[in-house]
């Protein structure tokens, strides 16, 4: 009998060295990345910030990724946490080193080098380095054939607003900047950082051409206006309000390329007339 | 001869703390075994046991009966129920250390999980120093202008923590906000170590007040005639709630509520006698968060809820029955 337990248990480990079976992923495109390389199945636990594909969000919910549970962790007996830049706290963090439970830590970054380097370290982790591969080639040929805008220097303000709250404008050191300046326009926020609130008449002065939000910021803006004073922008004039998912536009996941290319189109297609 | 109330009242408090905190160390996401937790080697029930549940069943008791029992000496010395550890500053410096410690510093408490902690002690270290300094006059703290001074350097702190949030991206934002929260999800050995000292020291110091605080209740310059202590025993409760209550939150966060109630809830059963109010508040602050966190963990698991919340959430109720059993009794 003890033989057979023996055999069983140098069989278990060989299969954990090859591949890890009871994932939990920590970040909207660690998790994404995770059933883009056809290991959607192993995961067992996501954060709040995982909501694509659908099915990650039927698992069991680990909570808020800056304020995660060690023990809540551990209790779905993961053999890797994919853990994204931002998550925290640091104390919890320490607790599932000490419980022995193996982590891989991604590496942060809102460009598509780092997305690429991202993508990597997980097919490393998982095994699966091919599928890896193809994924990081499919983003750089995106990224690549990204259409140049006519205007260089389309000014665009990104805004957004979490739950309802007051909407919120993207400065600099922002995943929404370097989505921006990516599609090779200009962001008229990037003189100051993180998101700010804006007056109106700031608003008026930046005088952006196009405004970009989300989908999420969209259905949660029910009344009137998505941003006081928009209407006396170019953009507010013209119409011109480009609509995006979250995750897909800012989660620097492995749709980065596919969403950087359909950003820059949109911005393209307004055909922008230069010597504004 | 029959045993008195206070007696019973800690034969009660003293089952009511076992109870918990058996209860918390057996409560959780992941099963421990009977043999896990009796010393069980490798596996993860044994290392969840022993490196989670353990310190934050003690941290549970470190951190509410630190706010139980500064919140009973400072009802004594405001001689005003509403007191609460808040009150003198300790809480509002605390958040404003650590909003400080989370905007200025990010780095720094990436690397270490000691940084938000020192940050937020040394922020209620000030604000409580500073509310001592203007209330103090030639020598003497002047109990009225106290409750002013907190009052107003409460309003400075918020004030502060305005500026930080505002000028605070995003992540920094939550980050705080869940701090402010409440949370004793990571606590480790080091939380229970760090503060501990500071917990029974303060402890100890409050409980050898509670004759000069059964003075103080008849009006300070009563006590005075009566040749207690008056001065040093309201610089010692003063000192006493920062370090204790500082010390404490620092790990866990804001947690508002015990420090108000557990008191109250002593008194209900056995009178104001600060040398029962005293040790009374402590178990009772203790098995109020302790309680709450098994809650806190289990709620939702595998995520899990602030503390802060589930107190208020169940507290609140709970208190107000108290209160109308007790007017139903005429007290």
């Amino acid at each position: 009998m003890k033989w057979v337990i023996a055999a069983l248990a140098a069989l278990t480990s060989a299969a954990l060295a090859e591949a890890p079976s009871r994932i939990v992923s920590v970040g909207g495109a660690a998790t994404e990345t995770v059933f883009a390389l056809g290991a959607g199945e192993t995961v067992v636990g996501v954060d709040t910030s995982s909501v694509y594909p659908e099915k990650a969000t039927a698992l069991p919910q680990v909570g808020y990724q800056r304020m995660l549970s060690a023990e809540g962790i551990a209790s779905l007996k993961p053999d890797l946490v994919i853990l994204a830049a931002t998550a925290g706290p640091p104390a919890a963090i320490e607790q599932l080193e000490k419980l022995g439970i193996p982590m891989l830590r991604l590496q942060e970054g809102y460009n598509v080098g780092a997305t690429i380097a991202r993508v990597q370290q997980i097919g490393t982790a998982l095994g699966r380095t091919s599928q890896a591969d193809e994924i990081c080639r499919k983003i750089q040929a995106d990224a690549t054939a990204i259409p140049s805008p006519r205007h260089p220097t389309a000014r665009v303000l990104f805004v957004m607003s979490a739950g309802g709250g007051a909407p919120l404008v993207a400065g600099s050191g922002t995943a929404a900047d370097a989505v921006i300046t990516l599609a090779g326009a200009k962001n008229v926020g990037g003189d100051f950082s993180g998101y700010k609130q804006l007056s109106p008449e700031a608003l008026v002065a930046l005088d952006p051409e196009v405004v970009v939000t989300t989908s999420r910021t969209i259905k949660a803006v029910t009344s009137g206006e998505l941003l006081p004073g928009l209407a006396q922008t170019a953009a507010g004039r013209n119409a011109r309000l480009i609509v995006m998912d979250d995750l897909y536009l800012l989660g620097f996941g492995p749709r980065v390329g596919e969403a950087l290319a359909e950003f820059s189109k949109k911005l393209a297609d307004y055909r922008l007339s230069a010597g504004r | 001869m029959s045993p008195s109330r206070p007696a019973i009242l800690f034969f009660f408090l003293i089952l009511a703390s076992v109870a918990v905190t058996f209860v918390s160390l057996r409560t959780g996401a992941v099963e421990v075994t009977w043999a896990e937790m009796l010393g069980g080697e490798g596996s993860t029930g044994a290392r969840v046991f022993r490196v989670m549940r353990v310190p934050r069943a003690l941290m549970g008791f470190l951190c509410g009966g630190a706010l139980g029992i500064c919140g009973a000496a400072l009802q004594g010395l405001f001689r005003n129920p509403l007191a609460d550890p808040a009150l003198v500053g300790v809480s509002g410096g605390a958040s404003l250390g650590a909003v400080g410690g989370i905007v200025f510093a990010g780095p720094l408490l990436g690397a270490s999980s000691y940084a938000l902690p020192v940050c937020a002690f040394l922020g209620a270290l000030a604000a409580t120093f500073l509310v001592q300094a203007i209330a103090s006059q030639n020598g003497r703290v002047l109990v009225s202008t106290l409750l002013l001074a907190g009052i107003a350097v409460n309003a400075l702190t918020g004030a502060g923590i305005g500026w930080m949030v505002y000028g605070a991206n995003d992540s920094q934002l939550r980050d705080f906000t869940f701090w402010s929260l409440g949370s004793l999800a990571g606590t480790g050995w080091h939380s229970v170590f760090s503060s501990l000292p500071f917990v029974v020291l303060s402890t100890v110091l409050l409980i050898w007040r509670g004759r000069t605080l059964n003075a103080l209740s008849l009006g300070e310059s009563d006590a005075w005639h009566m040749g207690a202590p008056v001065e040093s025993a309201k610089r010692s409760i003063l000192v006493a709630s920062a370090l204790a209550v500082g010390a404490s939150t620092a790990f866990t966060g804001t947690i508002g509520f015990i420090g108000l109630v557990a008191p109250h809830v002593v008194r209900i059963f056995c009178g104001a006698d600060h040398r029962v109010v005293l040790p009374a508040s402590f178990l009772v602050g203790g098995c109020l968060l302790t309680g709450a966190d098994v809650l806190a963990r289990i709620a939702r698991a595998p995520a899990e809820v602030p503390v802060g919340i589930v107190v208020a959430t169940i507290g609140a109720p709970f208190f107000v029955a108290l209160l109308m059993r007790g007017k139903g009794q005429g007290m």
